[in-house]
């Protein structure tokens, strides 16, 4: 209920909002939580395993049980802390993990047979039989788990990601969050100030006590006012810090747009890069595991607290306490204070001072509560006796948990401290973060004050920057003084997890098996493994176990807490890469050509290149291809290569250099003249091939496959600075400055020379010859190399003039009878002339296996030579390159199929060899098949049975030389 | 203790009380037959078939942490036999038939679920290796399928087939491919060694091999001196250290990969999936997080924890294939330490020390083949000859170039495969 | 993670390659015996602790040694290469 005059939402617009189907008004600033309390509404949702009702045990993002799904259709969102949703006009949330309602949950029988289903009780039933588990046990197991429902919808929604950089990042603005911002911002630091609540202030908008003599609230506005008015300060509410990463790197999450209608971004994931940071992210408040302790209407005391000082809200109109520290006593004081009844105060030490106008029960402890869907009664035993006390709302205080969770990214281990029975965060468990407040311990307002100032100096001294004086404000220094109290012995299930459903039964029946590690208690019972990650649970399960196994909590250790603080959708860390935004998008210069012709575009690498040209009355891919492979036979074609990588290298020592990294010679080669070159990695195997022309005598260009571009220019680096740093040579990849052509076929000197200021013939420009040429008057570079097997050229121009120049030469070309021609009818061609590309050399084979190892000169070092020459890879046992011709021409020949001997099986142990390319030749009327086989070299003439089962196709083919038109190459030549 | 539905209910009619310790907390004798290093997956499952397969159950396991405290307890769980190459073909090929014996032969229930798993492929280069991968399957008598863009959709209908930068061509089913819990892998394994005898010796540290005249005689631990005449390292994650310790370099890098897992969910997607363009692989525990992972983070690091560069990679594919998962939010992420090898090839051998034994180099492939290199490992120990189905992991493969097994084809750079 | 690249400053570890221990700095003459060769590309020291190996700073082309540790992830300082004393 609310509770007039109390809170800061005072004056604050209404709100409706809907719950299951039923509207209900809220206000501006409520969370779903505070304004379905304030609607009396207590049942929230519905436990993991046993589906137990449950409503809100916190005030915060930790929220283990009031998880509801927010939205519909595509843009529902699952899993939503109802603790931390703010509410706007519309929208839509309703409970999950149930069916058909909240109120009557089918699966809720799992209550009842809980005793069958205690900790890890399916790693020892449903074996038999074998084939039950994927047809009957495990889809019920995967039905009957899960909380919310993913809609199955693609994300339609904006996310986005953004870098910020700071000084200081200061997580938290509670008291302690507030002085170091303030501290670190006044010393002249650049700031940060990140908090996930929507709005700034931490405790302090839970708390009634006074600050500088100010409500704390006010106190609080007057602080954030002075950081928003300077320059050197940037306030991120709604902003979880989320992860700490190496060398001052922050992961953080922005909830932009999830307080309202769905326009604009709905989360900005943040990559905060920061000199030093003050990690102020306070305490959160444990429950106690007394018996049936997970009703609706039980919840943390400080959650109590905040609900009512904060929102206004009294989460029950006759609330009990219950705690083991004095703490927990400012949550009656302050619903007293409010008019709230308080039915009674039950402190577990007998010696507790408590003052005010309830009952209270001091040596007191909670042994049984009652009511299905929400808390009707408990049962008190105190120093007195036994008695029933008639209650809506238990706010429960085991005391507090100081939040070291970011302290453990880096594999730091807290360490317990006992007066506050918890953990504190161990100092530089993050390199350049101070940690602040209660999340260190400190649990006074005063202290956390004085806390955030001296952590901020701290950091400010780190970075050489001078701390400003800060006056530290009065506020209340008062003792925080508990007794531990992990469990209350009786009758009835005392929960850890509530999520998980983890009990303190769970937690003995794991060390009584021999679970005795944490992490193996972790593991088998799940404590912990539920959304909150352990933050209502872990402590105390480990002093349970610790208990259980008869050692000290320190001796037990804990587990580890990981990325993400909260949860983080993937949409949010992942995005910009739905769609086309994962990878770039590489366009060559006649991409709007080839795209205006029609030709479906293909992926190769990052770029895209046109598959084939279709024309008019094609039917398939293959009648474009086939056309196209006879044109470039028969007249001219045009291709754009600009893809392949292109490397501009220079200097006195570039022909040494290229001696170390081609296994073949480059320093003989003459000026005005292009080779084929084969570059081996280190260890032995083929890295790439391409050709290379001397356009001088320091200076050469090499060509890469456009697979391997990248790959090369590194590894030429790599060369040139690690391996050879006495060389003289420059390297410089210019394959987007140049954008180039391949020309192939009989006709193409005559297209070349249509484009040419000045004609080349074949005597001074035979095979393999390059140089400079003026292509319309622009300056330009002309090759003539063939990867077609045609008499061909290739002719670069600056890539500013690529575009003009292909539909120039495409134009000429189909004037001559020719035209472009796509990577169809260019794998066609190579594999006719038997050339290899990266089906061949995958990365597994060497230039024995590709016949090429006469190539590998042994008259100088070069990269991959002497691995090249281990005994293993020079076995004639090996697979080597070989042709395949079917023995019918019309027979399938498939590429990745298995070869094997006519009559063998086809099993592994009869295998041959596999058929990497393959392609139907127009040219020669005929399937051909590129492929390695066992000493194949040697098998030419031998017929040889190709298998592909996934195809059920076999196939008899000859074994034959790779290249299958014009062995002597003088088509090349003409 | 014998594990059925039967016990189980009659343990909750009867308060759960009767339930035994899963292993027993053996103080260390003076001496063994065999020493295992390692209580991980692969030292435990060793153990099971020592002492199963041939007898061997005077056999102690050291561990450092807890049992299972290495990758057994930190990977994506996915069980496979779909490698290409000879040498790994029959090895995880037998590791699968294990798998599918595995709950009758540990009594446990390790949940191994062959709910199928599709390799997709994105240009008819990619297509033709995972043809030939797929027909060596088939060689070797496993299954594999080869989908189309519709097969794929039939299967898969959530992913984007329309708008993602490396449309789907097409995907690889391999039916019985699918996933297990790793640590009931691990607790089963550990339970069965124990059951038969085995010593499983927990926060026991090696600190030092002993080795006399070229022979190990035993092992220095943080509880005291063990002798044996045959000692097993398989510590993968540690394996240089703990090699050091005898002297020895070996062909392994460390390198840190990250997975990580969302909360839990209703059932949304009943394969595992694996998007090789994207370095992004998927599958969804029984108990609804979505698991999934991708790539190394491409430095070597025994920090057992990554960075956001390749945290954000892998949520950027995933949300390129599968935008339907963008609002399913990641609970946890953690990370593991692989034991890269030259060419992502494990290697299960004797070293060149008498008596002492090298199982390593697992790569970030370790988990499924947990039963097979036990049962190898097991092999080796009691017979002193490499098992039939990890003949080829041998050590000094990279100096001969004998017998490489780079299955990716990126050469004998570690971090690389 | 953030690398300094000796040329261009500190930089987000995105801008860079990393490629495996500086012993690679060391290359064997190629009659230097299969044992310095295996030593070389595939046996590894791999401490748990301070190394030294070599980063790519892709943008500006340019090879760097890092003193890093691979536990911490501390990066104690990065080299240009071809500055390395050999």
């Amino acid at each position: 209920m609310r509770v007039a005059g109390k809170g800061l939402l005072t004056g604050a617009a209404p709100v409706s909002f809907t719950f299951d189907g039923t509207s209900y008004q809220g206000l501006q600033g409520d969370t779903l939580a505070s304004a379905l309390l304030a609607n009396d509404v207590r049942l929230m949702g519905r436990s993991f395993k046993y589906h137990r009702p449950r409503g809100v045990l916190t005030a915060g993002s930790e929220e283990p049980s009031a998880l509801v799904r927010v939205g519909k259709g595509s843009q529902a969102v699952p899993n939503v802390r109802a603790t931390q949703q703010e509410i706007f006009d519309g929208i839509d949330a309703a409970s999950q993990n149930r069916w058909p309602n909240l109120k009557y949950d089918v699966l809720s029988v799992n209550d009842l047979i809980s005793p069958f289903l205690s900790a890890g009780f399916y790693y020892k039933t449903f074996m038999w039989p074998r084939a039950f588990w994927e047809g009957l046990y495990e889809p019920f197991i995967r039905r009957a788990a899960g909380l919310g429902a993913l809609s199955g919808e693609s994300n339609a929604e904006p996310y986005e990601k953004a870098f910020a950089f700071c000084d200081v990042l200061v997580i938290g603005s509670g008291p302690a969050g507030l002085m170091a911002a303030l501290t670190a911002a006044r010393g002249g630091a650049d700031v940060i100030l990140a908090d996930e609540d929507s709005r700034m202030g931490g405790r302090l908008l839970a708390e009634t006590e006074a600050v500088d003599g100010k409500p704390a609230a006010h106190w609080t506005a007057d602080i954030l006012n002075e950081l928003k008015g300077m320059p050197n300060v940037r306030l991120m509410n709604r902003t979880t810090v989320t992860g700490a990463y190496d060398h001052g790197t922050f992961g953080a999450l922005e909830r932009v747009g999830l307080h309202g209608p769905a326009d604009g971004p709905r989360e900005c994931f943040w990559r905060i890069v920061a000199r030093g940071a003050v990690l102020a992210a306070g305490a959160l408040e444990r429950p106690i595991a007394f018996p049936d302790n997970d009703r609706p209407g039980i919840m943390t005391a400080g959650a109590v607290r905040a609900y009512l000082n904060r929102w206004g809200v009294s989460p029950g109109r006759e609330v009990t306490i219950f705690g083991n520290n004095d703490d927990a006593h400012r949550t009656a004081r302050d619903l007293a204070d409010a008019g709230v009844r308080v039915a009674g105060l039950i402190d577990s030490r007998a010696d507790a001072k408590v003052t005010g106008d309830f009952p209270v029960f001091t040596g007191g402890k909670i042994i049984a509560t009652r009511g299905r869907l929400g808390l009707e009664n408990i049962t008190v035993e105190h120093e007195g006796g036994t008695r029933i006390i008639r209650t809506d709302c238990l706010a429960m205080s085991g005391g507090w948990n100081p939040s070291v969770h970011l302290t453990c990214h880096m594999n730091g281990r807290p360490e317990w401290k006992p007066e506050i029975a918890s953990f504190i965060p161990r100092p530089g468990a993050i390199p350049g973060m101070v940690v602040a407040g209660s999340a260190q311990g400190i649990f006074s307002t005063s202290g956390c004050l004085a806390d955030g100032i001296r952590a901020a100096g701290k950091v400010l001294q780190s970075l050489g920057m001078k701390a400003p004086t800060i006056e530290l404000p009065t506020a209340e220094d008062q003792t925080y003084a508990l007794e531990p109290l992990w469990v209350v012995e009786g009758k009835g299930r005392k929960w850890l997890d509530f999520q998980n459903d983890v009990t303190v039964r769970d937690i003995r029946l794991a060390a009584q098996e021999n679970f005795r590690s944490v992490e193996h208690m972790k593991r088998y019972t799940t404590q912990g493994m539920a959304t909150d990650q352990g933050k209502n649970s872990n402590v105390a399960a480990l002093a349970l176990l610790a208990d259980a196994t008869g050692r000290g909590i320190p001796e037990t250790g804990t587990t580890t807490f990981r990325p993400p603080y909260v949860p983080v959708s993937i949409a949010a860390m992942g995005a910009g890469g739905q769609g086309m935004g994962f990878a770039p998008q590489r366009f060559t210069t006649s991409h709007q050509a080839s795209h205006e012709r029609g030709a479906p575009m293909i992926e190769a690498g990052y770029w895209y290149r046109p598959s084939y040209f279709p024309r008019p009355g094609e039917k398939t891919w293959l009648d474009s291809c086939n056309r196209e492979v006879n044109m470039v036979r028969a007249s001219v074609g045009v291709c754009d290569v600009s893809t392949l990588g292109k490397i501009d290298i220079q200097g006195h020592d570039a022909a040494t250099f290229l001696d170390f990294v081609y296994s073949n010679t480059f320093s003989t080669l003459p000026v005005g003249r292009v080779r084929y070159g084969l570059m081996l990695r280190e260890d032995g195997h083929v890295m790439d091939d391409g050709t290379t022309a001397r356009l001088g005598d320091n200076h050469y260009v090499m060509t890469t496959t456009t697979a391997a571009a990248g790959l090369v220019m590194r590894h030429l680096d790599f060369v040139a600075q690690v391996l050879r740093p006495e060389l003289d040579v420059q390297i410089v990849s210019v394959t987007e400055q140049w954008a180039q052509f391949s020309v192939a076929g009989p006709k193409s000197r005559d297209l070349v020379n249509a484009m040419l200021d000045n004609h080349v013939d074949d005597a001074s420009f035979p095979y393999m010859a390059c140089g400079s040429v003026n292509v319309s008057g622009v300056p330009g570079r002309l090759f003539r190399i063939s990867f077609s097997g045609e008499q061909a050229y290739e002719i670069a121009v600056p890539a500013r003039f690529g575009g003009s120049l292909y539909r120039l030469m495409t134009a000429q070309a189909e004037s001559m009878g020719g035209g472009p021609y796509g990577m169809e009818a260019l794998n066609v061609l190579r594999i006719e002339k038997g050339f290899i590309t990266h089906a061949e050399i995958h990365g597994r084979t060497t230039a024995f296996d590709i016949g090429m190892d006469r190539m590998v000169s042994l008259k100088k070092d070069c990269i991959g030579q002497t691995a090249s020459r281990r005994e293993g890879l020079l076995e004639d046992t090996r697979e080597q390159l070989v042709g395949l011709r079917p023995i019918a021409a019309e027979a399938k020949l498939t590429a990745g199929a298995h070869l094997f001997d006519k009559e063998a099986e086809a099993i592994r142990v009869n295998d041959q060899g596999y058929v990497t390319s393959v392609c139907y030749s127009p040219t020669l009327k005929t399937n051909l098949g590129l492929a390695f086989l066992k000493r194949g070299r040697a098998r030419h003439g031998e017929v040889i049975r190709l298998v592909d089962h996934l195809r059920k196709i076999e196939t008899l083919c000859e074994v034959c030389d790779p290249v299958f038109l014009d062995p002597e190459g003088e088509r090349l030549r003409g | 203790m014998n594990y059925s539905g039967l016990k189980v209910i009659w343990e909750g009619l009867t308060g759960n009380k009767g339930w035994k310790p899963m292993w027993r907390d053996p103080v260390p004798k003076p001496e063994y037959d065999v020493i295992i290093i390692g209580g991980g997956g692969h030292g435990l499952s060793t153990a099971h078939y020592l002492a199963k397969n041939h007898g061997i159950t005077n056999v102690a396991v050291l561990e450092k942490g807890y049992l299972g405290s290495g990758n057994i307890g930190r990977n994506t769980t996915i069980v496979r036999a779909n490698y290409v190459l000879p040498g790994n073909s029959e090895f995880y090929s037998h590791s699968l038939k294990l798998w599918e014996g595995l709950e009758a032969d540990l009594n446990y229930n390790v949940m191994h679920s062959q709910r199928g798993l599709i390799n997709l492929f994105h240009s008819d280069g990619q297509r033709d290796a995972f043809v030939r991968r797929g027909n060596s399957m088939i060689n070797q008598g496993d299954d594999a399928i080869l989908l189309d863009r519709e097969g794929v959709r039939r299967h898969l209908p959530y992913l984007d087939f329309d708008n993602t930068r490396f449309p789907i061509y097409g995907g690889l089913l391999h039916p019985r491919g699918g996933t297990a819990r790793h640590d009931a892998v691990a607790w089963g394994y550990a339970r069965a060694a124990d059951q038969r005898g085995v010593d499983l010796i927990q926060n026991c540290e090696v600190t030092g091999i002993d080795i006399t005249d070229g022979k190990v005689t035993g092992v220095q631990t943080s509880r005291g001196a063990i002798r044996a005449k045959k000692v097993a390292m398989i510590v993968a994650g540690r394996s240089s250290q703990v090699a050091a310790m005898a002297g020895m370099r070996l062909p392994i890098e460390s390198h840190v990969l990250q997975a990580f897992v969302t909360e839990g969910l209703k059932p949304v997607i009943d394969h595992v999936v694996s998007f090789g363009m994207g370095h992004f692989y998927i599958s969804q525990s029984d108990k609804g997080g979505l698991v999934f992972g991708g790539d190394l983070d491409f430095y070597s690091s025994y920090a057992a924890r990554g960075n956001l560069p390749m945290v954000e990679h892998v949520m950027e594919a995933g949300m390129t294939l599968m935008p339907m998962i963008g609002k399913a939010k990641v609970l946890r992420s953690w990370g593991g330490i692989m034991d890269m090898s030259p060419d992502g090839s494990p290697i299960i051998d004797k070293a060149h020390i008498d008596g002492l034994y090298v199982n390593c180099g697992w790569n970030y492939g370790g988990f499924k083949a947990v039963p097979a290199s036990g049962y190898a490992t097991a092999h080796l120990l009691a017979t002193g000859t490499p098992h039939e189905t990890a003949a080829s992991f041998r050590l000094d493969r990279f100096r001969t170039g004998r017998g490489i097994m780079d299955e990716e084809g990126t050469g004998s750079q570690h971090n690389l495969h | 993670m953030r690398i300094t690249c000796p040329l261009c400053g500190t930089r987000d570890r995105r801008e860079f390659t990393w490629q495996g221990d500086a012993l690679a700095i060391h290359r064997p003459a190629r009659d230097a015996g299969p044992e310095a060769w295996d030593n070389y590309i595939h046996l590894r020291e791999n401490p748990a602790g301070k190394t030294r190996d070599l980063w790519y700073h892709d943008p500006c082309g340019t090879w760097a040694v890092a003193e890093r540790d691979t536990v911490t992830h501390a990066v104690h300082s990065t080299t240009l290469v071809t500055e390395v004393p050999r």
